[in-house]
């Protein structure tokens, strides 16, 4: 016993020791956070502020393009020809040409740039004109503008779970799937990552010519789950450094946006006081609500979801899925000379991981459906596909059995692979097979 | 009395035999020569008495004992495949193999530095192993066998790679361990440094022992009777001067020194071919040819 807590405190210290361990747990963390602040500070940030010059014949749409941070409308009181004339040197990013035409058929629009303008703005630009041609025909059907506005409905459903006791929980599906995808996606990369390191780790050994010191001194169970359970702790400690400096940065960044948040507030309120007057006030208004409750909804959401049991079935779930594959990795490992060599029995580890991750979308939509219950329950796939489905709420039952049988998974793959390790370890120069695998499985 | 001894030792590998009824017996204090051409099975046994593999059959007493799990903390073993992490640190690196050997911490890292200091090697204590050239690594690799202070040492051809000044100042501490009460087993195929340090050697050939003794005994049984003399002042055919029941095997003149081997049989003595000699030419030296390790080595492989 204190033979393995030497190795596993070898391998611990001289990987969490290495530049690459610390660079990666730093930048890990960094991509992670920038996964959630990248977009939503490009979305805030306003890209270069783009001049649009209106040359408008029918002299009705002219007013009705507002402008944002990124677009400003200019009214150019000259005709279209002058204004073509003169784009190069007005600055313009585009000229809107509206002819005089028929008011029920506005097709005749022109904008002319000298780059090809970009989605955003066509579609703008489009919906306004469309907009305000759709209220004068139905102003000229004689509708009044307020019916207009109530008609106006944006439906939300919410979901809520209920509970055994009867109590009601607000549920929020998209979150579900969002938690359940990520986290079945980390302990795919997390079982590959570490688990080859495993493979890697024994290669090395043998390349190195250490292995018959080492094995001379120890069992080969002994090193092989020094290793398996080392380069463990390895990840575990990763993956807990990157939760909190994950949660520290996006919290950092969050303290100081939410600042900025209310100052846009304070001065989109102020703005809302002096448009009362003009009749789009109520409008707006009611987005605002609105905009709120959805806001408040995946608060709701977010406060709904176990966190505690998430993070203790992640742990569970990387961990057993972890180890199972951690030992025939390590019999891989043991069995090659080199990494080239490891290619040909790389595949049945690799064809379940991948089945797993393929299976996580259909799950995701499904995740009660019979797919989803064998797939959480088969050890080779169940690391994954649990993970995805623990988030919308797993039946004791099924966590208990697919529990049960990943210990179980585990310890049978670790006993296979330990009689592979034994005999591949000593073994140098031999190109091995299944064949010969399977000799070995015999011995 | 033996500190090892192995009895009918059995280990197939599938269809292949390794080794086949072998038995060898280690006396204490001795360096035990354990020869063989390669694939006879040598690797197999040391892998065997280090409990890496297990013998189909036979047993292995170790002590006087049964050998069991704990004995491997008193066994020291250099593999011929042997190695160290590049990546590591050479401190902690023999810190780590000395742990796994049974030693505490402080007690490895000063059994360490004495050893360090004494083979002169200290300055290597910070650096990385893959700093260091295959001989300087070969040493730390000595070093680390000997730490424990082990019964029993095997050493796999522990010279390969080391340059002559290295492997005397190797070969002295074998030697040292010897006298200081160790048991060693000392695998290789080079024979001159068997003749220097075995005291006792098998040979195993096709998985089977087909030599073992003192080697002072082997090569006394193995001796033909040969003799080389340097004479001089004789210009005659040799022969015509000999014995005719003696055998010119070679001779060769060298300035006006005739350097000249013969075989005398069994039934003469020394004395007999002095006695031929001395009427006609001055001896300058006059040394019984015993069969070098190497010979016997060869006849014996060959025979079988």
């Amino acid at each position: 016993m204190k033979k393995i807590f030497l190795i596993i405190q070898r391998e611990y210290l001289t990987r969490v020791k290495k530049k690459s361990f610390i660079i990666m747990t730093i930048l890990g963390p960094i991509l992670m956070a920038a996964l959630f602040i990248i977009p939503a500070y490009i979305s805030q940030k306003s890209d270069q502020e783009k001049t649009i010059g209106i040359v408008d014949e029918t002299g009705i749409f002219q007013n009705k393009f507002s402008n944002d941070d990124n677009l400003t409308f200019k009214i150019l009181n000259s005709d279209i020809t002058t204004a073509k004339a003169t784009f190069d040197e007005s600055n313009l990013y585009a000229i809107l040409y509206i002819p005089k035409t028929e008011l029920s058929a506005p097709d005749s629009c022109i904008l002319y740039s000298n780059k090809q303008p970009n989605i955003i703005i066509k579609n703008y630009i489009r919906n306004t004109i469309k907009k305000e041609v759709e209220s004068l025909k139905l102003k000229a059907s004689g509708i009044d503008e307020d019916i207009l506005k109530s008609i106006k409905t944006s439906v939300k459903l919410s979901t809520i779970k209920l509970n055994e006791g009867g109590k009601e929980e607000k549920s929020n599906t998209e979150l579900s799937m969002g938690i359940g995808f990520i986290a079945g996606f980390l302990i795919y990369i997390f079982i590959f990552m570490y688990g080859s390191m495993v493979m890697r780790g024994f290669i090395e050994e043998k390349s190195n010519r250490i292995v018959e010191i080492l094995i001379s001194s120890v069992k080969p169970f002994q090193l092989m789950m020094g290793k398996v359970v080392g380069i463990a702790l390895v990840g575990l400690t990763q993956f807990i450094l990157w939760v909190v400096f994950t949660f520290a940065i996006v919290g950092i960044y969050q303290t100081n946006f939410s600042i900025k948040n209310s100052d846009i507030n304070k001065t989109q309120q102020n703005i809302v006081i002096n448009q009362n007057l003009s009749q789009n006030s109520t409008a707006q208004l009611q987005n605002n609500n609105s905009d709120n409750s959805e806001v408040n909804q995946i608060i709701d959401a977010i406060k709904s979801i176990d966190f505690g049991v998430i993070i203790l079935s992640f742990l569970f779930y990387f961990i057993g899925g972890y180890l199972l594959y951690a030992a025939m990795f390590a019999a891989i490992g043991a069995a090659v000379d080199n990494e080239a060599d490891t290619q040909q029995f790389m595949l049945p580890i690799t064809i379940p991981l991948i089945i797993s991750l393929l299976m996580a979308q259909f799950v995701i939509n499904n995740p009660d459906g019979p797919v989803a219950f064998w797939l959480s329950i088969i050890p080779f796939t169940s690391p994954i596909i649990m993970m995805v489905r623990i988030p919308f709420g797993v039946p004791v039952f099924d966590l208990t059995l697919s529990i049960v049988l990943l210990i179980g998974g585990f310890l049978f793959t670790t006993w296979l692979a330990a009689k592979i390790f034994r005999t591949g370890i000593l073994m140098y120069g031999k190109k091995v097979n299944y064949k010969e695998l399977w000799k070995w499985l015999k011995y | 009395m033996n500190l090892f001894s192995a009895k009918e030792i059995t280990k197939h590998y599938a269809n292949v035999t390794a080794l086949q009824n072998v038995s060898i017996e280690v006396p204490q204090q001795s360096i035990f020569g354990l020869l063989g051409p390669n694939g006879a099975g040598k690797t197999t046994l040391i892998r065997i008495i280090n409990q890496i593999i297990a013998p189909d059959n036979g047993t292995l007493l170790f002590d006087g004992r049964k050998l069991e799990a704990k004995d491997i903390f008193q066994i020291g073993y250099l593999p011929e495949e042997r190695g160290l992490y590049k990546k590591m640190k050479v401190s902690e690196q023999s810190i780590y193999l000395a742990q796994l050997k049974g030693l505490s911490k402080q007690e490895a890292v000063k059994r360490l530095k004495y050893w360090f200091e004494k083979l002169n090697i200290e300055s290597w204590w910070n650096k990385k192993v893959e700093e260091l050239s295959k001989g300087m690594q070969q040493k730390i690799q000595f070093v680390v066998t000997i730490i424990h202070n082990p019964k029993l040492l095997i050493f796999d051809e522990p010279f390969s790679g080391l340059d002559p000044i290295n492997v005397n100042i190797i070969k002295n501490e074998i030697l040292n361990l010897r006298n200081q009460g160790a048991t060693v087993i000392f695998s290789t195929h080079n024979m001159a440094s068997v003749e220097e340090l075995c005291d006792y050697i098998a040979l195993i050939n096709n998985s089977e022992t087909i030599l073992q003794g003192k080697m002072k005994d082997i090569k006394k049984a193995y001796k033909s009777n040969t003799y080389e003399v340097l004479f001089n002042n004789f210009k005659d055919d040799i022969k015509s001067i000999l014995n005719p029941d003696f055998t010119l095997i070679e001779q060769n003149k060298d300035e006006d020194l005739i350097k000249a081997k013969i075989q005398i049989p069994k039934t003469y003595t020394s004395n007999d071919l002095i006695q031929t000699l001395l009427p006609h030419v001055s001896i300058h030296s006059f040394i019984e040819v015993l069969p070098t390790m190497n010979d016997i080595f060869i006849k014996k492989v060959n025979e079988n």
